[in-house]
């Protein structure tokens, strides 16, 4: 019962949160110098001020600041985040075309980085002077120093051109047939690469924090009493242990959402994965105001969508969490 | 020597720390014995290694940086010390439960207190979820806590100190083991609900026919509660014997300063109020112990010998054992 409220209170909480995000981002590129009609302009290779000011006039950008916000805030809440100039296409469609493969490569690497950072802090903290425990370390050293781009094109180097085991980017081989297995398999096949770059920053975080909250709580009275009461000790590390230690991580990932987002852009351009990250770089390039918005808009949504759903997660995995 | 085996037998078990300042020597050739339906106390400061002679029963010596070096503990004549860890898990909550200090820490934050009891039950008696769950409710009302059914869905931050320390003892007791080892169970409780859980043992014990090591500070409690007695200081037994000989005719000064610090509430207290007595100084470091007797540093009445040998633990006038020179005769070899 409280566990909907609470979801309920944090939905609310979100709404507010991304109408101001939506303002914010929208006064900030109002601020930028630089709009479309700049673009346009230059792409036609210049033009006087008359037709420069024809063209804002038919993006609406020669009202004022206050008309130019409400007209944009009325059209998102009908779903409505304008046109792209550049790509000639409704924004929104534009966004949701390359979301679910932003969301692919995003969500895959967490789940790597959580899953196996975990297993391997725990590893680690189990036998303090074993090779797991230098492992992490390792890495920890190695996802912290190495910025993703550079690991993306050292993987490049190493798996496409030396031993040439994976594709060099793209999300689906065109020449590939067959039903939605094969394709599936074919876009996994793809999203190797990737997904390893991304995950290896995160994977180097996860592991150390899941290492010293395990380290903390295997010294614990309870895993004491667990082990008294005769609990094998894979369940004492593995159930006993784990659930308490996992808090740290979890609330980490929740926080970490927003920068694996923007570790994503790099990632794509690096792989040319279709995903949001490559329409960020071209729209922006393109001085696209609608797309940019449409875009932050979208990742804003997803990471407080994320942040509500570790607030939930949380609260099942730790009972001590209320409602707040 | 008796002709059967004790149920619990503890026979010279010596356990040693590897720490930065050396090796300590945290239990020196302890032993101690404990017969179903008996509750043996075990007393002594803190650090003089009553904790550790609970752990090393258990089988807990916390490896590296503790080693049990030599000895043997039996329980029904099985040795426990190598046993392999799979085996010696199956006896750890089945046939030796243990309640911990620490109520408030000792129950895991994040599972119900149901799930916890019923947790040792499925482990050791194979019961399906529902029956382990069934068992759980029915040891809550064991303990005396009300409520029983929505008790065992409440997570242990919902309960008060108390009641946590009766969820530890439903989980120690869930499995009837043979031996119940209770490590100052109620050190970190209020004195009325001390009262209970003593209360609530002693119950416990009658009904269950249960062996208690009753690990604790208190001189009150083990007078109340205890059958026999073993002293401990600095990591060995000094005084060991039945509760009327030991605390009637306490032979070691350890003991009869332990015994002469219990305060007393007196109904009509004289004008001149007695000085509470203290034992001097503290418990030595165990890395540094010297030749002779660890407590001659403390002690009121040293020989020279207290200082270049260590008494051995033999049997006074009364029966009961002693490890001290000037108990046992004075200088003479």
């Amino acid at each position: 019962m409280s566990l909907w409220r609470t979801i309920a209170t944090r939905i609310g909480y979100g709404v507010l949160l991304l109408l101001a995000v939506l303002v914010l981002n929208f006064t900030l590129i109002s601020v930028a110098p630089g709009d479309i009609a700049d673009s346009i302009a230059g792409d036609m290779g210049g033009a006087d001020a008359e037709v420069m000011d024809e063209i804002r006039a038919r993006y609406g950008l020669d009202q004022p600041f206050f008309v130019q916000l409400w007209r944009y805030m009325s059209g998102v809440f009908t779903l409505d985040l304008g046109y792209s100039y550049f790509f000639n296409t409704p924004v929104t469609e534009l966004v949701l075309e390359r979301l679910p493969a932003t969301l692919l490569l995003v969500f895959s690497s967490q789940i790597i980085a959580i899953a196996l950072g975990t297993l391997l802090g725990v590893m680690a903290a189990k036998n303090p002077t074993g090779i797991v425990n230098v492992v992490v370390s390792f890495l920890a050293l190695f996802g912290f120093a190495a910025p993703v781009f550079w690991t993306g094109i050292l993987l490049i180097i190493a798996f496409v051109s030396v031993f040439p085991i994976f594709p060099v980017g793209g999300m689906q081989d065109v020449t590939v047939e067959g039903g939605f297995f094969i394709k599936a398999l074919d876009v996994l096949y793809h999203l190797i690469l990737p997904m390893i770059t991304l995950s290896s920053i995160y994977l180097a975080l996860y592991s150390r924090l899941a290492r010293a909250s395990m380290q903390e709580v295997l010294g614990a009275d309870y895993v004491r009493t667990a082990r008294a009461k005769g609990v094998p000790e894979r369940s004492v590390l593995y159930k006993h242990a784990l659930k308490n230690a996992l808090g740290p991580v979890i609330t980490v990932a929740g926080l970490q959402f927003a920068s694996v987002i923007s570790g994503a852009v790099v990632v794509e351009t690096v792989f040319s994965w279709p995903g949001l990250g490559t329409l960020a770089l071209q729209s922006i390039l393109a001085r696209d105001t609608p797309t940019i918005m449409g875009i932050l808009f979208y990742s804003s949504l997803v990471v407080i969508a994320f942040n509500i759903l570790t607030d939930i997660v949380l609260r099942l995995v730790d009972p001590r969490i209320k409602a707040g | 020597m008796s002709m059967t085996d004790p149920l619990l037998s503890v026979e010279d078990i010596v356990v040693d720390f590897q720490t930065r300042a050396g090796k300590a020597r945290v239990l020196d050739h302890v032993s101690l014995e404990v017969e179903s339906g008996e509750i043996l106390g075990i007393v002594g400061e803190s650090g003089c290694g009553k904790s550790m002679t609970a752990l090393s029963i258990m089988g807990l010596v916390p490896d590296p940086p503790g080693r049990v070096t030599s000895g043997s503990i039996r329980l029904d004549g099985v040795e426990l010390v190598g046993m392999d860890h799979e085996r010696l898990r199956r006896i750890r909550g089945k046939d030796i439960g243990m309640i911990f200090q620490e109520p408030m820490s000792s129950l895991n934050p994040v599972f119900t207190v149901g799930e916890q009891i019923a947790e040792s039950v499925r482990l050791h008696e194979n019961a399906s979820p529902r029956a382990a769950m069934d068992r759980a409710i029915a040891m809550l009302r064991a303990v005396e806590i009300p409520e029983a059914e929505l008790r065992a869905r409440a997570y242990p931050h919902q309960l008060s100190g108390g009641m946590r320390q009766r969820v530890m003892i439903a989980i120690a007791l869930a499995c009837r083991p043979r031996v119940l080892i209770a490590d100052e169970p109620t050190t970190a409780l209020d004195t009325t609900v001390q009262a209970q859980i003593f209360d609530l043992l002693q119950d416990l014990q009658s009904d269950m026919g249960t062996a208690i090591i009753l690990i604790t500070h208190d001189m009150g409690a083990i007078a109340e509660l205890a059958d026999t007695v073993a002293v401990m200081y600095a990591g060995r037994v000094v005084e060991k014997g039945t509760v009327e000989t030991v605390l009637s005719s306490p032979q070691h000064p350890y003991t009869q300063g332990l015994i002469t610090c219990v305060p007393h509430l007196e109904p009509d207290p004289p004008a001149e109020r007695s000085e509470l007595m203290e034992i001097p100084g503290v418990v030595p470091a165990l890395t540094d112990l010297g030749r002779g007797c660890a407590f001659a540093p403390r002690c009121r009445a040293t020989i020279d010998r207290c200082g270049v040998e260590k008494p051995a633990l033999l049997p006074s006038e009364d029966a009961h054992l002693t490890a001290c020179w000037v108990a046992q005769g004075g200088a003479q070899r």
